[in-house]
């Protein structure tokens, strides 16, 4: 068991609290800048996809886990990031400023979006969001002049001022660069004012209000930083895929994304991570366990889909706060062992207005 | 003559048939504790939401240092130095303690979207100043064991006084507590009645309070509202309230009602 010695209040402003959180994270990004070197071409393109991906669940993170918004729509903004930049670059435009664009674009339309946010909650705001989705879907697949309608539109190669980004290895090492820049941004604004405006709506809005909390401006705030995630998420997955189509942004790639933090563990930075990692991992596993499985099994269609929905009930019902919550229960035990308790982890039933996280 | 902080003038409110609050008037003096009491329903709690702007009142006004409170919206009360706490505990509860004190400097803040998103020096150095401030408040409030708790994990009694405390850290000039002492045991009771007596002492601020406890009122009111139905019934000191004839029978009911359910002499 670690006890922390305080002596300074900069302590707890700290990102790394304790020489283990340096050691372990030091390493896991020794690790990740290896990864071009120690897996193979195909491993890394899916941990390039693993990256794109927690991009984006840690845009979806701020708005469902730390603002208490949910939206089923947010592949729609990955759509409008990954146009934006597919048109931008094919206009000769260089990476860093198409990707500026993108996100931009995103969180206006995330602005646009978060305003019904302020009129209607829960259920209501997730109909607003999923027709919203399907808006931009449309527009996507209709506004031919520019998005090149259902046929799709490919996209060049990312060019950083006369650069070009060409082999899977640099755009890996791209995309863990924003997502490292992300992860920070998002730890930044957790210890800061802004981020524990948006856990103070999430919990109680109405003592946020009293708080002097601006209800309306803070949750248009957070849709659009949302947004702005998932749409640079959107211009690197664009980038990686080279090719983009309407289809690749509908409601399924919304419940991906929900799915993929609820599984990873709402309300935690690590769960954008651990979400991700089981989205990418779990269609590998299935193809790798499939050929042992008998054939009336393993050649069954539909084996994907049983198999997420099984996976996804199981975590609501065993595990609601997800991997991340499983992870600390294991290293809680560990640390504490043989002194762990079954109930340590177990929700109080609390009967107060302000328990509305469920 | 003290100045007075906050004056409501002829406050009504009327939620479609029912007169929640019904022509009130009082002032609040800088430096005192104001109590309002009464029966449930007496619309004590309302005129509180009117305070803090979750409820418009249907005519009156509410002025506070001299300006129009009806004109303000709900978000930009506490910038004004009014801090509230709720009968039923609203606290921020999937966060520790600290993190809820540290939510009631937000109108004291001092960086924006960008400067927090970097963590630029200023922002650290704002983020040391809340802290010393919520370290204050925590000392004031004898909270150090349960600096780094949840707030889901702590019994009833400290959350109110967490509650307090987050309250406090707005640094108010004006601190409106509804029901304090409400599911606290007498030791936690009597311990309230300290703070709030030392809240009017050592930092000077202004208590606004809704009470039921007639103990904890005497003790630390310096001027007591009764209201019943909407309506005020008597302001006075603590002790001529309780006697006031028209308090005594919004309790108690009047001698008339106790008469006539005595046994006829035979």
């Amino acid at each position: 068991m670690r006890f922390i010695f305080k002596t300074d209040y900069a302590q707890d402003i700290k990102l790394a609290k304790h020489g283990g959180h340096v050691f372990w994270y030091g390493g896991l990004v020794l690790l990740l800048l290896a990864a071009p070197w120690i897996t193979t071409e195909y491993w890394l393109a899916q941990l390039t996809f693993i990256l794109i991906y927690a991009v984006a669940g840690l845009g979806l993170m701020l708005l469902a886990g730390f603002t208490g918004l949910f939206s089923l729509g947010h592949a729609a903004f990955l759509g409008v990031g990954a146009y934006t930049q597919a048109v931008l670059t094919n206009a000769g435009l260089p990476f860093p400023l198409a990707l500026l664009c993108a996100a931009g674009l995103s969180a206006a339309v995330g602005f646009v979006v978060g305003l019904p946010a302020l009129r209607v909650k829960g259920i209501y705001l997730g109909m607003a969001t999923l027709s919203f989705g399907f808006i931009v879907e449309e527009v996507l697949a209709r506004w031919e002049s520019v998005t090149g309608g259902n046929a799709g539109i490919h996209i060049k190669k990312p060019d950083l001022f006369g650069w070009t980004l060409g082999s899977g290895e640099e755009f890996y090492f791209l995309c863990l660069v924003v997502a490292v820049l992300s992860t920070l941004g998002i730890l930044n604004l957790l210890r800061s004012p802004t981020g524990r405006a948006f856990v103070a709506i999430r919990d109680s809005e109405i003592s946020a209000q009293s708080m002097g909390i601006h209800l309306a401006r803070y949750k248009t705030l957070s849709f659009a930083l949302s947004a702005a995630l998932a749409g640079v998420a959107g211009a690197l997955y664009g980038h990686k895929m080279q090719f983009i189509s309407p289809d690749q942004f509908n409601i399924l790639q919304s419940i991906d994304l929900l799915l993929m933090i609820v599984i990873g563990g709402v309300g935690s930075v690590h769960g954008a991570f651990l979400g991700a990692i089981f989205l990418i991992t779990l269609p590998e596993l299935i193809t790798i366990v499939k050929d042992y499985l008998p054939d009336t099994v393993g050649q069954a269609p539909g084996l994907k889909a049983v198999v997420y929905g099984v996976v996804l009930v199981s975590f609501v019902l065993f595990e609601p706060m997800g991997l991340y919550g499983r992870w600390l229960k294991i290293r809680t035990y560990l640390q504490m062992f043989p002194f762990y308790r079954k109930g340590m982890f177990k929700r109080q039933k609390s009967f107060q207005k302000s328990d509305r996280l469920k | 003559m003290t100045e007075i902080l906050l004056s409501a003038t002829n406050l009504s409110v009327r939620f479609g048939g029912v007169l929640a609050v019904n022509n009130v008037s009082f002032d609040v003096r800088q430096g005192e504790v104001f109590t309002l009491i009464g029966p449930n329903g007496a619309g004590k709690t309302t005129v509180f939401n009117l305070i803090s702007r979750i409820y418009n009142p249907t005519s009156g006004s509410i002025s506070y240092l001299g300006q129009s409170l009806t004109a303000q919206p709900p978000h930009a009360i506490a910038a004004l130095g009014i801090a509230r706490t709720f009968q039923n505990i609203e606290l921020f509860e999937h966060a520790s303690v600290l993190q809820n004190l540290l939510i009631g400097r937000h109108t004291h803040r001092q960086t924006g979207l960008w400067q927090d998103l970097f963590f630029t020096a200023k922002a650290r150095s704002a983020e040391l100043q809340a802290r010393h401030k919520a370290e204050e408040v925590i000392d004031f409030l004898g909270l150090q064991h349960h600096r780094d708790t949840f707030v889901a994990g702590l019994p009833y009694g400290v959350r109110k006084v967490v509650e307090l405390a987050r309250a406090l850290c707005t640094s108010p000039k004006l601190l409106l507590l509804d029901e304090p002492s409400s599911g606290l045991n007498v030791e936690e009771t009597d311990d309230m009645a300290y703070w709030i007596a030392d809240i009017k002492n050592e930092l000077g601020i202004t208590v606004l309070m809704v009470e039921h406890d007639m103990t904890l009122v005497s003790k630390v009111s310096d001027r007591v509202l009764a209201m019943n139905q909407g309506q005020v019934l008597a302001l006075g000191t603590p002790r001529e309230v309780q006697t006031h004839p028209a308090v005594v029978e919004a309790y108690l009911g009047s001698v008339d009602d106790v008469s006539s359910l005595r046994r006829q002499a035979a």
